[in-house]
């Protein structure tokens, strides 16, 4: 099989589980985000698949080839750390051409690729200046250069836009996504900013406690979150408890909404709901009743916090799709089945 | 943030103290030492003011030159080999527990506490024939009988290396503390082994630490007068060694002045040498 293959791979340190009995298939060209908050096994997981740390059981596959035991310097990967870990004794096209003179590559095909990928990373002429010299963002791109100047088989990235600032940050996401799918090379990010996995991979990897909660899509994770870990960890989320009686009629805070399924013989179970898929409408009409508690009007977008229930319920709407509404004032939540997910326990 | 210059004299004052010390206690002995070198000796007694060049013109001859040439390859000697045996040293124990670490570091950290004539006896008993380490070695059937290793070059070097290897561990020791362990790791994904990646990369972003540890271990090692005496041959003494012989045994201040002078002089252009050729190959 083409592609990265995990295979029940455990990490302990000591009596703490790192990373706890993780499968995962990530085939040949595909752009995988690995999310979670710190402290998740995301990087230790990544490190396992760099060879810098090795599994206490389970296999990593590349190829269909076991490279569990291969040290790091023979599996002809590409890899950035989050301190970026450029030489310092050496200058921008000596450390683009480091992996090239390991493999002693000749002089003179040395230099032609160090030119390509400066080109490629927009920085030509910049070969001779030393890194010391080089901006945030310059460092960034001289650092995914090297990593692929050998062309790698799998493109590894630890948190590699933390350094930057918010709207560098975007524009250089926007940059690998391209440069990942122009090279058509399997890729793996290490991150903890959600937009950022949004924006970039064809697989979002939520993780947490050392376990893969759910990995899809980053609508399929938006959309159809697997649990309420997940749900409110990508993105914002409304988590209600919705019950159901014996003839299958949901109830979500005591209010029926036809329509809505739970799995066969739950009783109770936990539906997400996305803020900007509660639509406040005027009090009754088989809606959910509640109390506007606050407004954050942010321009583009407001937030409308509603009390139903003792629950908080928070709506988000574009000023002019939302009826005009104060603190105080008694409005309608309104529910339909189609933006109510329900949740695996 | 912006530092002003310093302006007044109060400014300064924080400097008076070290700066005193540094006159009372190195600038006029060395000045002193600086005069008696040109001073006249008295045969049988002391010596008396005068401007001769009588001692170094002494010095420069075939036998001082050749003294003067083996302290200095001694030195270089002693610091390559500590250099080359304390960078990988370092290196690993910085990758330790920091419970290792500390054991280590206390460890090196007592034989500082030694003379050098407790060092300088233990190694001759370690290198003689009756009690030294050729008799494991015989025992062991590595060796047909046990012989003496000292007096030797080879015992001498041993030794000062010995003397010299704690002080040049704890020199590299927050040098490499300090370096970014992802740069050796950044080095292996890029297809460098374990040991490539220590000589393609540990060792060069060290450069200005490795040059200044040498410079320190070798300026050690020529101050070094006891070991050689101890562990060598009269070949292998160094010029500090005569200098003693001849203030001390000799009575002749003004020549020991004039050696000791020469050798700092020496000393200093070797070291400024070393920093000149260091910036050139930094600007290569």
């Amino acid at each position: 099989m083409s592609g990265l293959a995990l295979q029940n791979v455990v990490k302990e340190f000591g009596a703490f589980k790192a990373v706890n009995d993780v499968d995962l298939t990530v085939p040949h060209g595909t752009f995988v985000c690995m999310l979670g908050p710190s402290g998740c096994g995301k990087t230790t997981l990544l490190r396992m698949i760099a060879g810098l740390d090795l599994p206490t059981s389970g296999a990593i596959r590349l190829d269909g080839e076991d490279i569990t035991h291969v040290p790091t310097h023979k599996r002809n990967l590409g890899m950035v750390f989050q301190s970026l870990a450029l030489f310092p004794h050496l200058t921008v096209g000596e450390n683009i051409a480091y992996p090239l003179r390991i493999r002693g590559a000749p002089k003179e095909d040395q230099k032609k690729r160090v030119e390509d990928l400066l080109s490629m990373i927009h920085l030509t002429g910049y070969a001779d200046r030393p890194v010391s010299k080089l901006s945030g963002g310059q460092r960034q791109r001289v650092a995914i250069a090297r990593a692929l100047a050998i062309s790698p088989k799998l493109f590894l990235l630890d948190e590699p836009l933390s350094a930057l600032d918010a709207k560098l940050r975007e524009a250089m996401q926007v940059e690998l996504r391209q440069l990942q799918q122009k090279l058509g090379i399997t890729t793996i990010v290490v991150t903890h900013d959600q937009r950022e996995a949004m924006t970039m991979a064809d697989t979002v990897v939520v993780m947490s406690g050392g376990e893969i909660r759910q990995a899809a899509s980053p609508i399929e994770i938006y959309r159809r979150p697997a649990d309420s870990f997940v749900a409110d960890f990508i993105g914002q989320t409304n988590l209600i408890e919705a019950e159901s009686d014996t003839l299958n009629h949901v109830t979500v805070l005591g209010q029926p909404v036809p329509g809505l399924q739970l799995p066969p013989g739950a009783a109770k179970a936990t539906i997400s709901i996305r803020p900007e898929d509660v639509h406040l409408t005027a009090p009754g009409g088989g809606a959910l009743t509640g109390t506007v508690t606050f407004v954050r009007d942010l321009g583009g977008t407001i937030e409308t916090f509603v009390e139903v229930a003792g629950r908080q319920i928070v709506a988000v709407s574009t000023p002019r799709a939302r009826p005009e509404v104060t603190v105080g004032q008694e409005v309608g939540v309104a529910l339909t089945p189609d933006v109510c997910v329900v949740l695996r326990k | 943030m912006r530092r002003e210059p310093p302006q007044t004299f109060g400014d300064y004052s924080p400097l008076l103290f070290p700066a005193a010390m540094l006159t009372i206690f190195f600038v006029v002995p060395f000045g002193t030492m600086i005069a008696v070198s040109f001073f006249q000796r008295q045969q049988g007694g002391f010596y008396t003011p005068a401007f001769v060049f009588d001692n170094y013109a002494r010095f420069l001859s075939a036998f001082f030159g050749g003294v003067l040439g083996f302290s200095l390859m001694m030195a270089i000697a002693v610091a390559i080999c500590c250099v080359v045996l304390a960078l990988p040293f370092t290196y690993l124990l910085t990758r330790m527990a920091r419970r290792v670490q500390i054991v280590w570091l206390v460890a090196l950290l007592s034989i500082l506490s030694l003379s050098e004539v407790i060092i300088g006896f233990a190694w001759s008993t370690l290198f003689s024939r009756t009690a030294g380490i050729t008799n494991i070695l015989v025992a062991l059937g590595l060796m047909g009988e046990a012989k003496a290793l000292t007096p030797s070059f080879a015992a001498v070097l041993t030794g000062m290396v010995y003397q010299a290897f704690p002080y040049t561990v704890l020199v590299l020791f927050p040098a490499l503390v300090r370096l970014d362990p992802t740069l050796t790791e950044a080095a292996r994904t890029l297809g460098a082994s374990p040991l490539r990646a220590f000589f393609t990369v540990v060792v060069p972003a060290l450069r200005n630490t490795i040059v200044a540890t040498l410079i320190m271990v070798f300026i050690f090692a020529l101050g070094s007068y006891l070991l050689p005496q101890l562990l060598g041959r009269p070949q292998h003494w160094t010029l500090s060694v005569l200098i003693t012989d001849q203030a001390i045994y000799q009575s002749n201040m003004p020549f020991a002045a004039a050696m000791a002078v020469f050798l700092v002089l020496v000393t200093l252009g070797l070291v400024a040498l070393t920093v000149i050729a260091g910036r050139k190959g930094e600007a290569a």
